[in-house]
């Protein structure tokens, strides 16, 4: 039997407000424990919530960046539960009229099609603190930091059909959410985590299958994994005469594999009702009109743009894209030298190596976008041939000068078009070289064009490199058949 | 000194007549006295107490003293305050001490009031008669047979003995008013969000106001105004501002419509209260003001709706105390769930458990709808009920209580405890203001007159409780325990 996977997704993302959702505490990731925790994250009598703007403020630009619709009215709700992380027995969340309502997502597979993934709500909750199982002799310890921290938690329809659907769609909102700059995305600082929802469905058979949450799915590649995992267990359970029960699994990167945490039986009853220490949440048109007007350029828009204006190839354009950091440096480079695909060609190429190879961000790159088109422009106007540009890049990455000029200069890679000095230094390199000379005679004359190499490589040397390789390979030629 | 109300305290201390040290002296010495056979008190500052009498004095000296600086106060144990315990009367926090005041605790200390300690109250302010505090039961100085009223027991029965001129209260279903009543003295509760709630601890969040409890309604104006006003740290708070609430007091009644609602009139009513009230209504006629019967068709609603509401929101207030952070924990628990339960079950009394249970149980799936989503329903019309009113009439009038003061131990089943709060529990859920203020005797145990008034008419509920005290002499009389203990 054929069997299709069905895919929703439902993603926390930590907004980055400076201060927590429902009071003033920091929430700068790495302090101490229990730093950055105060009356009202701690759960003391008498201390009360009051909303941060900042966190309604991002939210609403989420939802105007995937085409939601935006609650006039939201309401918060507790989720009562008890856990010692979580300090007042309740999380403060939105259940039953979440800020950010039914929206979409485009999403690009590898093959450059697109998909449009359908957002069913987006909702505003606190983060609990953290248990921590190490390091306290079969104790518990509990950090409160995170206590607070706002989330978006963001809730997709079940659209997605496969892995990489998913992975794709992890990474549009990823995307989104550092293009908006409401969050930074670090997954390894679980700014971004992810519960996936898995069932799978006989092809061609409409009524959905019964699913399993798999919780703390927290990297693009566990996403991958974690579901082609599943997937594969419950077809075999199907196929086996067995069926998939609703349950809550964990993924274990460890071992590859999701293991149960608790069946629908089990799950707790959260007594959700409307919180009555914070207000309902109103929005006028005004205010979303304002956010609306301050809202960045968005990936797909400059996806399009750099396809249709620029003229990238759908890869470059959705490479480049994903990152706000990278389109932008990208874009600046590109101003500065005037051509796309060579602008595109060294971020991706050149620069992103250089990246990786030092672990760094685009963003910590310590060549200037400024540097690099100027690099660009002088490739563009002949100053400096490819193998010079190679070198001065890795001099700029260096900090051996401010611009590639200066390179240029100091190291004299300017390339040498002067038709009679690139003459001079052939009838040095033949009048060093009889042999090749006489050889280059004898040979016959469908394979001489190979053997010009040689006689190029030594005029290459002899000009330390600045020597334009397309004169030397004329004027050369041109040489060694008069010899003939 | 204790004969005097609040507002003749502060003009004696502004004439010199007595310093605050002298002052705060003498009901030191009251409480010391007498409070062994009340049991008003949780905690006595008097250490603290002298010293900021001192400042206040200095303040005076300075001519830097606002026109309260200098008056002891107390604060019902519900109310945070920084290095003294606030136990809300429980087990549960008899190890607590908060980092922080309260708010109406800051504004107080603003105003120079000096604080004399914590009063006695039902556990988590559950209750109705003060015998749900885990420091045990509060006597009524009237006749120590006889309960205070509750939750804010302590704070009227140490009004009433002159033990303090002035308390703190809060009330989430009539636990000012009430107790007022039982105890002979005048108590405010102010419409929902014009006191802030931060550092009160919460029992039902949507109900919970604090306010004043004194001797005469010009003591509570004095107060209020201390203690109204918007708070960035109380998002229900309102951002509206605060009238002159002594300015008002003295325009005159003529031409006032009162309202009784023939609810508040009905079977279960004393016959003793139903005479006071109706010759308190006279009185107001006499003043110039009209009457006529008004209904409030869903009044029989009320106590229902609230004891699924106030326990729905208690039970997920309460669920702080788990023996993790603060508070009492249980000792030497053996995994996670024998902490939680043991903590809980050792560290609250019977009625909040009931309650947890009875709010765990209205909020879970299958229930939620029928109990807790009903519940709401009934509450906006009982508000409409009052704005209704309100059209026609100024004020309404009634009984605080069906009845007087009942006996310690009177009350054995919770019902018949909850049905107590039968005229007040629907102002909580209405959110508007009312008032308490003696109006006679039945039996030697006092009577109250309840006046309620539409959101935010505080200034008008203090006019007209104090045209009622121009005219008559019950809020001046003192229970004789005052003068044979203290």
């Amino acid at each position: 039997m054929q069997w299709e996977t069905v895919i929703g997704l439902e993603v926390h993302v930590q907004l980055a407000t400076r201060s927590k959702i429902f009071s003033g505490a920091s929430t700068a990731f790495g302090a101490e424990p229990n730093t950055q925790a105060c009356a009202v994250d701690l759960g003391l009598p008498g201390a009360l919530p009051v909303l941060n703007e900042q966190a309604v403020a991002m939210a609403v630009q989420f939802g105007l960046a995937v085409h939601a619709d935006i609650a006039e009215v939201s309401v918060f709700d507790r989720k009562n539960y008890f856990y010692p992380d979580l300090p007042k027995g309740y999380q403060t969340s939105q259940m039953y009229h979440p800020i950010v309502g039914p929206g979409d997502v485009e999403i690009t597979l590898e093959d450059g099609a697109t998909k449009l993934i359908r957002i069913h709500h987006a909702h505003l909750e606190e983060d609990a603190g953290k248990s921590l199982h190490e390091d306290f002799h079969g104790m518990t310890g509990i950090d409160l930091n995170r206590a607070g921290t706002p989330l978006l938690e963001i809730v997709s329809e079940p659209d997605m059909r496969s892995a990489k659907e998913a992975a794709a769609y992890l990474k549009a909102i990823h995307s989104i959410v550092t293009y908006l700059g409401i969050s930074d995305g670090n997954m390894a600082e679980g700014s971004m985590r992810c519960d996936v929802n898995v069932s799978v469905r006989p092809t061609g058979q409409e009524a959905f299958g019964t699913r399993a949450e798999i919780k703390n799915v927290n990297s693009f590649r566990f996403v991958e994994r974690a579901i082609a995992f599943e997937v594969e267990r419950q077809i075999e359970l199907i196929e086996d005469g067995g069926s998939v029960v609703q349950e809550t699994r964990l993924f274990d990167p460890d071992r590859d594999e999701t293991r149960s945490m608790r069946t629908k039986e089990e799950a707790n009853d959260y007594r959700y009702f409307p919180c009555p220490d914070l207000l309902p949440v109103v929005l006028d048109q005004a205010y979303l009109d304002h956010l609306r007007s301050q809202l960045p350029e968005l990936p797909a828009d400059k996806r399009e743009r750099f396809q249709n204006e620029l003229g990238l190839s759908a890869y470059d354009a959705n490479v480049i894209s994903a990152s706000r950091d990278m389109a932008e440096f990208f874009e600046a480079v590109h101003n500065e030298c005037g051509d796309a695909k060579q602008s595109a060609n060294w971020v991706q190429g050149e620069l992103s190596g250089a990246l990786n190879r030092e672990n760094l961000s685009i963003a910590n790159s310590p060549i200037s976008a400024r540097q690099l088109g100027q690099l660009i422009s002088r490739v563009l106007d002949n100053t400096i041939n490819g193998k010079a540009a190679k070198e001065v890049f890795q001099a700029l990455w260096n900090g051996q000068g401010e611009s590639a000029d200066d390179i240029i200069d100091a190291k004299g890679l300017k390339q040498v078009t002067d038709t009679g000095a690139i003459e001079a230094m052939i009838d040095q390199v033949i009048a060093d070289s009889p042999a090749q000379v006489a050889q280059y005679r004898d040979s016959e004359p469908e394979k001489r064009g190979k053997m010009i190499g040689y006689f190029v490589g030594q005029v290459m040397k002899a000009s330390r490199g600045t020597a334009n390789p397309q004169q030397v390979n004329g004027l050369l030629k041109e040489k060694l058949d008069a010899l003939l | 000194m204790y004969e005097k109300t609040l507002t003749q305290l502060a003009a004696a201390l502004k004439s010199g007549e007595f310093s605050s040290r002298e002052l705060t002296a003498h009901y030191l010495q009251r409480i010391e006295k007498a409070d062994g056979k009340l049991n008003s008190f949780i905690s006595v500052t008097a250490e603290q107490a002298l010293k900021h009498a001192e400042i206040a004095d200095n303040a005076r000296a300075a001519g830097t003293a606002g026109p309260l600086a200098g008056i002891p106060l107390a604060l019902k144990d519900i109310f945070c305050t920084r290095d003294v315990k606030t136990s809300c009367g429980s087990k549960m926090l008899d190890n607590f001490i908060a980092p922080y005041n309260a708010t109406v605790v800051e504004k107080l200390n603003a105003a120079g009031t000096i604080s004399l300690g914590k009063t006695n109250m039902d556990e988590f302010a559950m209750g109705s008669s003060n015998e749900n505090s885990y420091y045990g039961p509060v006597k009524n100085p009237w006749d120590l047979t006889a309960v205070p009223g509750g939750s804010s027991g302590g704070s009227a029965a140490a009004v009433a003995a002159g033990l303090i001129p002035a308390a703190m209260g809060t009330d989430t279903g009539g636990s000012i008013r009430q107790p007022a009543a039982f105890c002979g003295i005048t108590g405010l509760k102010p419409t929902y969000g014009r006191v802030s709630r931060f550092g009160i601890i919460a029992y039902a969040s949507s109900l919970d106001q604090a306010g004043p409890m004194a001797r005469s309604a010009e003591d509570c104006a004095h107060l209020l105004g201390v203690i109204a006003g918007h708070d960035g740290r109380d998002s229900t708070s309102v951002t509206r501002g605060v009238p002159d609430y002594v300015e008002n007091l003295n325009a005159p009644l003529s031409g006032l419509k009162i309202g009784l609602p023939k609810e508040y009139f009905g079977d279960g009513l004393d016959p003793d209260v139903e005479k006071a009230v109706r010759e308190a209504v006279k009185v107001y006629e006499s003043l110039g003001a009209t009457v006529r019967e008004v209904s409030l068709p869903h009044t029989h609603y009320a106590i229902p709706a609230y004891y699924v509401i106030a326990p729905a929101e208690a039970s997920s207030n309460l669920s702080r105390y788990d023996g993790v952070r603060f508070g009492y924990r249980c000792d030497n628990p053996s995994d996670l769930i024998d902490l939680y339960t043991r903590s809980r079950a050792e560290g609250f009394g019977e009625e909040v458990k009931r309650r947890i249970l009875i709010g765990t149980h209205t909020l879970s799936e299958g229930f939620f709808d029928a109990y807790y989503t009903k519940a709401q329903k009934v509450r906006r019309l009982i508000r409409q009920d009052f704005l209704d009113a309100f059209e026609d009439v100024d004020v309404l009038m009634g009984p605080a209580s069906p009845t007087p003061a009942f006996d310690l131990g009177a009350k054995k089943d919770p019902v018949s405890m909850y049905l107590q709060d039968i005229y007040t529990i629907a102002v909580n859920l209405a959110g508007i203001p009312g008032i308490s203020v003696p109006a006679g005797f039945s039996n030697g145990r006092p009577v109250g007159l309840q006046i309620l008034g539409t959101h935010f008419a505080e200034a008008q509920l203090l006019n007209v409780a104090h045209q009622f005290q121009q005219a008559t002499d019950w809020h001046l009389q003192r229970p004789a325990f005052a003068e044979e203990y203290a």
